[in-house]
């Protein structure tokens, strides 16, 4: 199955990395990394542990520091300018492994924070927006509770709200899925098939190939810091180009 | 036993409000100040940190007793120079030199105290709040601060405590506080229970305040849910 593309301006890139290189101390972890995502697109990262794919998304949002390359987010350049890297966070939401809620405030406030704290948004105006992508995620009513009294999945759906709340232009996704126990991954891909389906430009790091295979674009296979391999998932998942391809997808599916 | 607080009520009152006002004075003016110290501190390896690591060892590191000896007799010293400057009306007063030197001496104890609660919010979160476009100063007051403050809670309680009966070493350097009015009543009618007395009015003290912050750690109840 395959979802329309919601593209006004097809072209159009919203992310652009050229020439990423990025080491922790000795370790090259991104060599010379190449990508750009059209708006609308939506994109699967797979690859083994320590392949770099958390790592690229990470610098996208600039929650990793890079050595060299480029980065234009929504036609903004990244550079290490504190203004600009807030310029670029609010394009960009961010979904993280272990959801990473504020556990001090309740669930409405934390998707309130950024709105009121960074755009200087009135509290009722938040509030509106926050109960809106609360009811998208559908769990409107545990707004006044806190983080610590939800379930995982819950938690992870919060999480996803409080990242829509901010209105960004793309979202990314690091493992969403890894930290929950098996019954509530589901619920989690649906709110992100949802996003899907209606348009949002996203880049997943996942180990879901079904999520993969009923929504991506494109899946990049990264290792060892480089992008092996993309394709359409149809052609990515039958017909794998590269060895180390087919010996991952081998060991996962 | 009674008679003692009954004869002399304006006396116990006295120095129950010294007692009081220069516990809750130091206590708050330190809390403010170890704030950012306590935050700073928590940069380990920077100069900053060092500097404010070598001012807590010598508090740390010294009675109270000899530190407030150092304000009131050792800095009045120099009254000639601080006459000049216009500062002697202050370190004349046995009172405000008590003040400074509880103040001065729990910084050091209330930044540990920060550096330690700050120290264990978890990076995540502060990666979190700059997902949100958040400012390194906006995710510190909106996520770091009140979790600390939070967490700091039962430590903070502690330190009133302890810094409300250290306070009564200010009674040496004539200020008239619980336990100096005590030692005035004794020296003048040489009966021990005057010292009842003085220990009813720190319990007091203490009840009001373990009152006070158990009010405020039932306002976080976020803290007892994971």
């Amino acid at each position: 199955m395959e979802y329309p593309q919601v593209n006004e301006n097809p072209g159009e890139m919203v992310v652009s990395i050229s020439g990423l290189n990025k080491w922790f101390g000795d370790l090259h972890v991104l060599k010379n990394i190449d990508l750009e995502v059209a708006k609308g697109e939506r994109i699967v990262i797979a690859g083994p542990s320590g392949s770099g794919k958390s790592t690229l998304i990470r610098c996208i949002n600039f929650l990793e520091k890079y050595q060299q390359g480029e980065i234009v987010v929504n036609g903004i350049t990244l550079t290490d300018d504190h203004k600009t890297i807030e310029e670029v966070r609010r394009e960009v939401g961010m979904v993280f492994q272990g959801f990473n809620l504020f556990p001090h405030l309740t669930i409405l406030e934390n998707c309130t924070l950024g709105p009121i704290r960074g755009f200087k948004l009135n509290k009722e105006k938040a509030s509106q927006t926050a109960m809106h992508f609360l009811e998208k995620v559908n769990i409107p009513e545990q707004a006044n509770k806190y983080p610590g009294q939800l379930s995982g999945g819950q938690q992870q759906r919060v999480a996803i709200a409080r990242s829509l709340c901010m209105n960004p232009d793309v979202m990314l996704f690091d493992e969403p899925t890894s930290a929950l126990d098996p019954e509530m991954v589901k619920e989690v891909l649906d709110i992100m098939v949802d996003l899907a389906k209606e348009g949002m430009t996203m880049l997943c790091v996942t180990h879901e190939m079904g999520f993969a295979k009923e929504v991506a674009d494109r899946v990049i296979f990264m290792d060892k810091g480089q992008i092996v391999e993309q394709n359409k998932p149809v052609e990515f998942f039958t017909n794998p180009q590269h060895e180390r391809t087919k010996l991952f997808l081998k060991q996962i599916l | 036993m009674l008679t003692h607080l009954t004869d002399n009520l304006d006396i116990w009152t006295l120095g129950f409000c010294n007692t009081v006002s220069l516990t809750v004075l130091s206590f708050i003016i330190a809390f403010v100040v170890a704030i950012p110290m306590g935050v700073a501190r928590s940069h380990t390896g920077t100069l900053i940190s060092k500097i404010i690591y070598g001012y807590i060892y010598v508090i740390r590191g010294t009675p109270l007793l000899v530190q407030i000896f150092l304000i009131y007799y050792g800095v009045g010293q120099f009254h000639s120079e601080l006459k000049a400057v216009g500062l002697w009306w202050f370190f004349r007063e046995g009172y405000y030199c008590g003040l400074l030197a509880l103040t001065l001496n729990s910084i050091a104890y209330q930044a540990e105290i920060v550096r330690g609660a700050v120290m264990a919010i978890p990076h995540s979160l502060e990666e979190a709040g700059a997902s949100i476009s958040l400012s390194r100063m906006k995710i510190y007051r909106f996520v770091h601060i009140p979790i600390a403050i939070a967490r700091m809670m039962p430590a903070l309680g502690n330190e009133f405590v302890l810094l409300l009966k250290a306070s009564s070493l200010v009674s040496v350097i004539s200020v008239e506080d619980v336990l100096g009015q005590a030692r005035y009543l004794f020296s003048e009618t040489l009966d021990l229970s005057v010292f009842y007395v003085a220990a009813i009015n720190y319990l007091i003290i203490v009840l009001v305040a373990e009152a006070v912050m158990r009010k405020l750690e039932a306002r976080n109840t976020w803290l007892a849910l994971r």
